[in-house]
This record gives structure tokens, sequence and C-alpha cells, in this order.
């Protein structure tokens, strides 16, 4: 407190002396000189490769183009192939991976959000016993490292030695199933499990498995936003005769949108680009189709050696990356400027 | 942020005892809610318990027999075994650790150290070109690591040279190259998490220090860099944790049995032809994930005080 004290006629006087009015030379100079090591790594290891990449992108490069001969320049075909899906990979189709891979996103992070509020509802609760072993204990499953989650998680979802069958065949026993009934192929079967929504048993394994991992972050971002909330609106909304559902919606939710819907947003971008779940778990079976667009890309560089097309799909991916983060950043605008009126 | 964390606190303290004795609950409704709670805990903490008892079983059980929480004929076995040769490679679990802690200390250091310069000169200092150059870094950061792995492959793997006492030597194939690819983009994120911090810390003390006739150097070095270090160790520890894990880069560049990483291991246990025991590959995993998710549990509350918004890219 003393030092800011202290410091309010230091500003005036400085900004009268124009030590760094506007910039100067000098003043630049000096900020060079501390941007210079970033920006030569950065050139040499990140902006190169990438405006290489473009090159690749209009070139056949494959594995034989590593050491010596050139690859030939193909124009726009690695684009066409990918958009039109006609590569000669299996399994193959753009608009679908870009489907799934969008509602992936939404119906994950639809899911975290609601969970993760209700939760911190529940552990925001006056009188609640072990508060706070709650909250310590339920922050577990992000501590570990994600690639661990989706290996074991993998191994949980075995049709044979796997937990979620045991507990099935468990439970299933107890009511007098045989045990033979839960030897689910979570992971792998072909078959879609409702009839009418043409997603694979895996998408809905990887969707629990991802919200056992998602939901306890936005739990504890929709916490923090709780225990902003003065006590007294709710003592003044319940004297002006709201219900608990009207002190929910006009207080409680006022309070969590603006905590919430960019942590949402963030997650959004998060997931659309969760490579390990999908790489891990399901491989992107059945047939190719909980493919996501990263994993994609991994499997065109490293199991196709198609290098050509990957740094074309790399290259849509960018867009598609650019198209999604300034809508995203538009809705941010957007509620931002609805909290302010 | 820990002032008005500490406000928000002593806020509540007050409401709640202002409050007193309205808002305690019946004992049914708090039953209700603890069997709710507990409920909630059993899903969150199942799949460590089960991790656990699998890791238990002994060698010659491929698979485990049920859902016991101690497995029967329980044994350290498969412990044993991760330390001393956990996949079919003769590599240690010491040595996949020594390679995955020589990426993750390396790359973390280095896009720290770098970043922090660059960091300051964002959040401190005017010169022309500074928005088109932080949206340079916003436009990498927005990318997953894998849309760079194409030319990086390409780009590294340019660079053999036959040295003198180590033969050939490529840096797409070295611990080296994998460490520059994951600087790659790294360094974006560190600059862009230690602004965000950076740009928290009140100018007062600067300017105090600026009338003492303190040079831009010093005031970094003696007033921005102490008050910076817990920044700097969140960010260190993100980037640590992500080397750690690293698995595309090394997976794709790396050939070499020598140069194993501890993600690479857990991959290759795991495929689908593979006769490694459940109870080794429970055991590595734990070992695995133990170290970061010890040192991950104190930090956490730094991490989502809105320190870092964004993760490390994965």
């Amino acid at each position: 407190m003393a030092a800011s004290v202290t410091a309010k006629p230091a500003v005036q006087a400085r900004s009268r002396g124009g030590v760094r009015s506007g910039g100067g030379p000098r003043g630049s100079r000096t900020a060079y000189l501390y941007l210079v090591p970033a920006f030569v790594v950065m050139g040499i290891i990140t902006l190169y490769p990438l405006v290489f990449q473009v090159w690749m992108s209009f070139t056949n490069f494959g594995i034989g183009n590593l050491r010596a001969t050139a690859p030939d320049v193909v124009g726009l075909k690695n684009y066409i192939e990918i958009l039109s899906s006609e590569l000669a990979i299996p399994n193959f189709s753009f608009v679908r991976l870009i489907l799934y891979n969008i509602w992936w996103a939404i119906s994950n992070v639809a899911i975290h959000v609601v969970l993760g509020v209700a939760i911190a509802l529940l552990l925001n609760t006056k009188g609640l016993w072990f508060k706070r072993a709650y909250r310590a204990l339920y922050i577990i499953p992000v501590v570990i490292p994600p690639i661990i989650v989706a290996t074991v998680w993998r191994n949980m979802y075995d049709p044979d030695g796997g937990a979620v069958n045991l507990i099935l065949a468990g439970l299933g026993g107890f009511l007098g199933n045989p045990a033979d009934v839960f030897r689910i192929d979570w992971l792998r079967q072909v078959a879609d499990p409702i009839s009418f929504i043409p997603l694979p048993l895996a998408y809905f394994a990887m969707l629990v498995t991802n919200t056992w991992l998602g939901w306890p972050l936005n739990a504890v971002v929709a916490t923090g936003a709780l225990q902003s909330i003065p006590g007294e609106l709710y003592e003044a909304a319940e004297m002006d005769g709201a219900g608990p559902w009207q002190r929910f919606k006009n207080v409680t939710l006022v309070y969590l949108r603006p905590a919430m819907i960019p942590y949402a947003i963030y997650g959004f971008v998060v997931t659309f680009n969760l490579f390990y779940l999908a790489y891990f778990m399901s491989g992107g079976g059945p047939f190719g189709r909980t493919e996501l667009l990263v994993t994609q890309a991994y499997r065109l560089v490293n199991d196709q050696q198609l290098f050509g097309v990957g740094a074309a799909f790399a290259v849509i991916m960018f867009f598609i990356l650019l198209t999604i983060t300034l809508i995203t950043n538009r809705l941010v605008k957007a509620t931002q400027t609805v909290e302010d009126l | 942020m820990t002032a008005t964390a500490i406000k928000v606190a002593a806020a509540g303290g007050a409401v709640r005892t202002r409050r007193g004795g309205r808002g305690r609950l019946s004992l049914r409704r708090q039953l209700v809610l603890q069997a709710i709670a507990l409920g909630i805990l059993a899903t969150v903490v199942f799949p460590i318990i089960w991790v656990f008892s699998v890791s238990l079983d002994p060698l010659n059980r491929s698979r485990p027999e049920g859902l016991n929480l101690i497995p029967s004929n329980a044994s350290l076995e498969a412990y044993g075994q991760v330390l001393r040769q956990p996949t079919n490679n003769p590599v240690s679990f010491a040595e996949l650790a020594f390679n995955s802690v020589k990426i993750a200390v390396g790359t973390s250091l280095i896009s720290v150290m770098i970043g922090v310069l660059a960091a300051y000169a964002f959040s401190r200092l005017r010169f022309s070109g500074r928005q088109v150059l932080m949206i340079v870094i916003l436009g990498v950061l927005m990318l997953p690591a894998v849309a760079t792995l194409t030319p990086l492959f390409v780009v590294l793997n340019k660079v053999q040279l036959t040295l003198p006492v180590l033969g050939l030597f490529n840096l797409r194939n070295s611990l080296l190259g994998v460490g520059l690819a994951i600087i790659s983009g790294l360094l974006p994120f560190a600059i862009w998490n230690l602004k965000g911090y950076l740009d928290t810390i009140p100018k007062d003390l600067e300017e105090a220090a600026a009338v003492d006739g303190a040079s831009t150097n010093q005031t970094f070095l003696r007033i921005i860099l102490p008050l910076a270090v817990p920044a700097l160790a969140v960010t260190g520890f993100l980037g640590f944790i992500g080397g750690w894990t690293e698995f595309y880069f090394s997976w794709m560049f790396l050939n070499k049995s020598s140069d194993q990483t501890l993600a690479m291991a857990l991959y290759s246990m795991q495929g689908q032809f593979t006769n490694t025991p459940w109870s080794v590959f429970s055991a590595f995993a734990i070992l695995f994930a133990v170290p970061p998710a010890i040192v991950y549990f104190f930090v956490q509350k730094y991490i989502t005080s809105g320190l870092a918004v964004g993760a490390v890219k994965g």
C-alpha cells in the first residue's frame, strides 16, 4: 500500500518527462533484445516448418523424398483428395470425420458443464459434512496424465478381463443372468447400440471415460463462481418471495454464466483436439468412425507416411481451428457485453 | 489474485456466521446428500483402486480373475519386473524414466527461460510490431502439436552428420530432436502464459524503481523475476508434465531402443499382440503417474486459479 501511495507522483513525473513516450528508439531496441532469443528459436523450429508445410502440401512428398530426390509439385491434388474423401486409405470420409469431431466435442462439454455445476452446487450446500475432503478427492482424475487415463480405461473396457464387464456380470449374476451375457466388446463392437442413432458403442464408452476426466475441473470453476455470490442476494430474493427455482435462475445462474461460458469454450477446444482417448482406446475404430481430426492427421503421417497429404491435412485443420477460434471469440465477446449491460 | 481470494473467503465466513443456525441441514437431507457424494466418490476412485489391485496380481496371471481389492496370491512381483525390464526391449524403468526426464527438464527449462524474456517485453515494453508478433504467437498456440508433426519430421531429418565418436547422427532420430519439436509448441505457450501472469503484477514497484534510476534490465532482474517465481514454477511444471508424458513426436521420431521413453513403453506394452501381464502394465502405469500426480495435487490450486488458462498442447 505504502509503495503505491509514494509511486503515484512518480508516474506523473515520469510520463511528463517522456522517458517512454510512444516507445522511442531506445525503448524499442531493449524490447527487441528481450525478444530475440524467443523469435530466433521459434523462427527455426516453429515458423519455418509451418511455411515449409504449406509448400509440402502442394507436393506428393513421400517416404522416398526424405533424403535426396525432390518431390513433384502436384498443385491442389492433396486438398481435392482430402475434401472429396478420395484418399487411397481405408475408412476415410472427410465429412463424417468433421461431423463426428464436432459432435464429440459438443456432447462432452455439455455433460461436463452440467455435471460440474450440479456437483459444485451439491458441495456448496451449507452444513454438508466432509466438504473439504470431497473437494480434494474429486480432483484426482485431473492429476493423472491423460495417456495413462486412456490406457487404463482401455483395459477396463476389455471384453474378457475388463472391470466394466466384471461389474456388469456381478450385478447380472445377482439378478440371475449367466455371466456369459456380459462379454461386451465396448471399444470394437461394430453394430450400433441404439439403432436410430448412428454412433458406435466405442463413442459412448469414451464419452463415459471423458466425463470421468472432464467434470472435476468444471466443478472447481463453478465452485469458485458460487463462492463469489454475496449471500445477501439470496436473502433479498427470498424476501421478495422468490422460490428455490427462481433464486437459482435469477441469482445463481447469473453469477455462474460469466465464469462457465469461457471455460466451456476452452473445454470445447481441448476436447475437439483430444488425441489420447481416440488414439489409445478405440484406435479410431470401428472402421474409423471414432477418428478425430488430430488422430487422422497422426495416422496419415505416422502409419501411412503420406507426408504431402499429411501437410495438406494440417493446413485444412488450421483453417478449421481458425474458424472455431473466431466463432468462440465472438461468443465470449457477446456474452461479456450482455453481462456488462 | 490471492488478495481477492482472501476477500471472498472472508466474506463467505462473515455470511456464514451471520446466518447462524438457519442453514443447518436436517439429518435426513444430510444423509441423502452424503449418499450422493459418496456415490460420486466411488466412481472417481474406482479406476484408481482397480489399477492398484490389478498391479498386485502375480506374474503368471495374464488378466485379473475378478474384482478383488486384494487378489489371491497377491504379490509385488509386477513392480520388480517393471523396475528390471518392463518391455521386451532390454531397458529398465530407470533408463526409460531418465530419457523422459531429459526431455521433460530440457524442454521446460529452455521454454521458461527464453519465454520469460519475451513475456516481459510483451507485458511491459513498447515496440513497433508488438501486435503482429503477439498474433503470430496466438496463431501457433491455436494449433495442436500434431499439426506441426510432418514438417518437423522432414526438417529435422535433414540434419544428419557423421560425428567422430558417435558415428552417424540424425537429429530427428534423437532425444535432442524430439526436445526441439516439443519446444516448438511449448515456447509459445510459455510466452503467453507468463505474459498473462506478468500483466497481473502491479506496476507500482517498477515505477518506484524507475524513479530511483533503475534500467530496464535491473527492473527485470531485481523486481519482475522474483515476483514471477510462482508463474515460472507452474509454467515449468506444466511443461515438465507435457514432456514426461510426450507421445506423438517420440513415437514417430525415435527408432533406437535406447532412446525409448516411458510413454512409448506404455503404448507398446498395451498393443493387442503383446503378452504383457496386466499386473506389469498396471504397476508401470502407477509408477509412471505417481510422481507428477503428487506434485500436481499440491500446485493444482495455482493452476486452476486462472494462472494457466490454457493447458500444454496435447
